[in-house]
C-alpha cells in the first residue's frame, strides 16, 4: 500500500498497464517529456519512449482521428484532451466516429480508446477548462463515461478503462487531483465500470453524487450525522451506464433522494438517474426527490466560481428539507 | 517611400508556380509527355479501361436503381472514373482506404462486393460486414473526417512495423476547406506517416464552386504548409492519375510520408439522387466543357489507337456489367431482416444495464 493522491493513482494505472500491454499508448498536447499539464504522464516518456507516450500537434480534432485509426489498426490508444471545455473541438471523433463505428460495423470491430481528460471547477482556472460536459457524452449511445472520486477507485477504474474493449471518457476532476490521498494497492487490480459504490452507509436518506460532489455529500453526511440523520451516499463512479440497481436498493431502503451533481440544472446526468428513480421506485419515495446543480448560466467567471458551484452546505439544505417533509 | 519587406505579387506568383498540373494524355487521347509514362504492361492497360467501363455502367444502372427506389443514398460518379478508378489502381491489396461516400467504386474495386455496396447505400447493416481481409472502412459522412482517421491509421501501420503498407483517403474540393483536412496532412507529416491524400477538385461541394472554397490558386498548395509534396493532376487523364499515385505510394511505402494529390475532374451529373438539380447552379457550358473531357474518350481513343480497345469489347463489357448489377440488385433484396435487439448488442462488448434491459424489452416484441 503506498498513500497516493487521485494524480498518482492514475500515473501507477497509466504506468502498469503500458507495461503490461505494449499496444497501449497515451498521447496528446504535452503529454511527453513535460509529463501533462498536470503530471498525469510524468515519468512514462522516459519509460516507455517516445513512441508509446507522444507529444501531438496541438489540434484536438487531430488527436481524436489518431485514436480513430490507432484503434483500427489494434492499438488502446489513450487519448488526452489537455481541458475538457476544449472537447467540442473534438466531438466528432469522439461522438460521431469513435463512439459509433462497433455499431456501424455490426458490432465487428471493438474501439477500445480511453479519452483521458481533466475537468471540474473550483480550481481558478481560465474559461472553457473547468466545464461539467459529462452530460454531452452520457448522451452519446456507444461511449462509457467514467469519473472517479478518489485515488483508490481512480487507479482501479483507469486500469478497467485501459482494458476495456469499448471506448471510455474518463474525466479527473481537477479538485479532486492533490486534495487528499488514500491507501493504494501497489499491485494492479481493476473497479467495475458500470458499479456504483455505496461511499458511505445510512438509513434516513440516499445521496446521489459523483466526481468531487462525492466529497461534498460525504462533508454534508457527517455533519448531519450529529443531528441524527443517517445519510446514505452513493458514489455513482460511472455515469454512463448508470448502475440503476444500486441507487434503487438505496432509495427503497430510505425512502428519500437527494441527487447532487456539479453540472447545471438543465438535462444532465442527475436528471436521467431522478427520471429512472420515478419509474422504478416511486412508490419508495416518502418526499419529493431534491436535485442539487449549478445554475443554468455559462461556467462562471473565476471571481464567482465558489458562490455558483454547489457545496456541502447546499446538499444539507436539500437533505433537512427532504428528511422534514 | 522605403521599398516594403516583401514582395506579395512575386510571393503569391511563385507558390502558383509551384503546383503545375501534371498531364500525359490530352483530351483526344494523345500522348503529351512520353518521359513520365508509367510503366503498365498492355494488360494492365485494358484492365483499366475495363474498371472505368465497369464503373461508368455502374454509375448508369445506379441511377436507374435510384429511380425505382431500389437505392438509399446514392453519390454519381460519371465524370470521375480517372480519378477514382486510376488512383484506386496504383495501390496495393493491403493498403488500407478511408473513402468518402463518393468513392464506392474504389471500396468495391478494393474487396466489397456489389450486393453489399448497394446494402450500404440502402442503409442496411450488412452492407457494413467486411471480410477481414477487406482494408477499409465504410464511406465517410462527415466531409473530412476520413482524413484525420486515415493518418491515424497510417500513424498506427508505421508503429506495427508494417512493411510495404499505405494508407489512402479521398474527400473532395468542399471537403479542402475542412479542418480536419488540414489537421490530417499536418499530423501525417509531422509523424512522416505512409498516406496518400487526395482532393478529388470536381468543381462542387453540392452546389458551392470551386472558387467559392478557398483563394488558393490550387487545393494541390494547401499541402505545402503541412510540408508535405502536393501535387496537381489532370483527373480526367487517367495514366497521369496513375502515374502519380503510383510515384506517391511509393514514397510513402518507404518511409518518406504523405503526400496530397489535387485531381481536376469533373461530376457530369447532379450531387446525388436526392434531388439535387445541377443546372440550379451549373451553366450548359460547364457540362459541355467537361464532356468533351470524358476520361473514358481520352482512354478509349488511346487504347483503340494502341490496337488494344474495340467497341465491340466494350459492348460485351457494358452488357456483362450490367447483368452483374443486375443480379446484385436482386441479391441484396434477399438481405436478412435487421432487429433492434441486434443492434442494442452491437452498441458495447460488455453493455450496461439499460442496454441489457431494452434488449429483453425489443426481444419481447420482436418475438411476438
Amino acid at each position: 500500500m503506498a498513500n497516493l493522491t487521485m494524480i498518482q493513482a492514475i500515473t501507477e494505472a497509466l504506468d502498469q498497464e503500458m507495461a503490461r500491454d505494449e499496444k497501449v499508448l497515451v498521447f496528446g498536447e504535452d503529454v511527453g517529456k513535460n509529463g501533462g499539464v498536470f503530471r498525469a504522464t510524468q515519468g512514462l516518456y522516459d519509460k516507455f519512449g517516445e513512441e508509446r507516450v507522444n507529444d501531438t500537434p496541438l489540434a484536438e480534432s487531430g488527436i481524436g482521428g489518431m485514436a480513430f485509426g490507432l484503434a483500427v489498426q489494434g492499438f488502446r490508444p489513450i487519448m488526452e484532451i489537455q481541458f475538457f471545455g476544449f472537447v467540442f473541438e473534438v466531438m466528432d471523433s469522439i461522438v460521431g466516429q469513435i463512439a459509433r463505428q462497433r455499431y456501424r460495423m455490426g458490432g465487428n470491430l471493438n474501439m477500445p480508446v480511453v479519452v483521458r481528460s481533466p475537468f471540474g471547477g473550483g480550481v481558478h482556472t481560465p474559461e472553457m477548462h473547468a466545464d461539467s460536459l459529462e452530460g454531452l457524452m452520457a448522451q452519446s449511445p456507444g461511449l462509457k463515461v467514467v469519473i472517479p472520486s478518489n485515488p483508490y477507485d481512480a487507479k482501479g477504474l483507469m486500469t478497467s478503462a485501459i482494458r476495456d474493449e469499448d471506448p471510455v471518457v474518463f474525466l479527473e476532476h481537477m479538485k479532486l487531483y492533490r486534495s487528499f490521498r488514500d491507501e493504494v494497492p501497489e499491485e494492479q487490480y481493476t473497479v467495475p465500470i458500470g458499479k456504483a459504490n455505496v461511499a458511505k452507509e445510512g438509513s434516513d436518506v440516499t445521496v446521489v453524487a459523483y466526481g468531487y460532489m462525492v466529497r461534498e455529500a460525504l462533508k454534508a453526511a457527517e455533519q448531519l450525522e450529529k443531528d441524527n440523520v443517517s445519510v446514505e451516499v452513493i458514489d455513482l463512479r460511472t455515469v454512463s451506464p448508470i448502475d440503476y440497481e444500486t441507487v434503487v436498493a438505496s432509495v427503497e431502503k430510505t425512502g428519500r433522494m437527494v441527487m447532487v451533481q456539479e453540472a447545471q440544472r438543465q438535462a444532465g446526468v442527475g436528471n436521467t438517474v431522478i427520471s429512472e428513480v420515478s419509474q422504478r421506485a416511486i412508490l419508495s419515495l416518502e418526499a419529493p426527490v431534491e436535485f442539487v446543480t449549478s445554475p443554468d448560466t455559462v461556467y462562471p467567471f473565476g471571481q464567482v466560481e465558489n458562490l455558483w458551484l454547489p457545496s456541502a452546505a447546499d446538499i444539507t439544505e436539500a437533505i433537512n428539507k427532504v428528511v422534514e417533509f | 517611400m522605403a521599398k516594403q519587406p516583401v514582395d506579395y505579387e512575386a510571393l503569391l506568383s511563385s507558390i502558383e508556380a509551384s503546383f503545375p498540373m501534371v498531364q500525359i494524355l490530352d483530351k483526344d487521347g494523345k500522348v503529351v509527355n512520353e518521359d513520365i509514362m508509367p510503366d503498365l504492361s498492355d494488360d494492365e492497360l485494358v484492365e483499366l479501361m475495363r474498371r472505368m467501363v465497369w464503373s461508368r455502367v455502374l454509375h448508369d444502372r445506379s441511377m436507374a436503381l435510384a429511380r425505382q427506389g431500389r437505392l438509399g443514398f446514392y453519390a454519381p460518379t460519371m465524370g470521375q472514373e480517372a480519378s477514382q478508378l486510376a488512383s484506386h489502381f496504383a495501390f496495393k491489396k493491403q493498403d488500407w482506404l478511408y473513402p468518402g461516400y463518393r468513392d464506392v467504386p474504389q471500396l468495391i474495386q478494393h474487396g466489397l462486393s456489389l450486393p453489399k455496396a448497394f446494402l450500404w447505400s440502402r442503409g442496411n447493416v450488412e452492407g457494413n460486414n467486411y471480410p477481414e481481409d477487406l482494408h477499409a472502412i465504410p464511406p465517410q459522412i462527415i466531409i473530412g473526417a476520413q482524413y484525420i482517421q486515415a493518418m491515424g491509421n497510417a500513424v498506427g501501420q508505421k508503429l506495427a512495423g508494417k512493411e510495404d503498407e499505405v494508407t489512402f483517403t479521398y474527400t473532395g474540393d468542399g471537403g479542402s476547406s475542412q479542418g480536419d483536412v488540414y489537421e490530417g496532412m499536418n499530423f501525417a507529416g509531422r509523424y512522416k506517416a505512409p498516406v496518400v491524400f487526395y482532393i478529388q477538385n470536381n468543381g462542387y461541394a453540392i452546389s458551392t464552386p470551386r472558387e467559392k472554397q478557398s483563394a488558393a490558386n490550387t487545393l494541390a498548395q494547401k499541402a505545402a504548409a503541412a510540408g508535405i509534396p502536393g501535387i496537381q493532376v489532370d483527373g480526367m487523364d487517367p495514366l497521369a492519375v496513375y502515374a502519380v499515385s503510383k510515384q506517391a505510394r511509393d514514397w510513402a511505402a518507404a518511409g518518406n510520408g504523405p503526400v496530397l494529390i489535387e485531381t481536376i475532374t469533373s461530376r457530369f451529373g447532379p450531387h446525388s439522387t436526392s434531388g439535387d438539380d445541377p443546372t440550379r447552379y451549373r451553366e450548359q457550358e460547364s457540362f459541355d466543357y467537361w464532356e468533351q473531357r470524358d476520361p473514358l474518350i481520352r482512354f478509349r481513343n488511346f487504347l483503340t489507337e494502341k490496337g488494344l480497345w474495340s467497341d465491340e469489347v466494350e459492348e460485351e463489357l457494358i452488357e456483362k456489367t450490367k447483368e452483374e448489377v443486375k443480379q446484385a440488385a436482386k441479391e441484396a433484396d434477399q438481405a436478412p431482416k435487421m432487429k433492434i435487439s441486434n443492434f442494442l448488442r452491437s452498441m458495447y462488448n460488455e453493455p450496461g444495464q439499460n442496454i441489457l434491459e431494452q434488449i429483453e424489452k425489443y426481444e419481447a416484441k420482436e418475438n411476438n
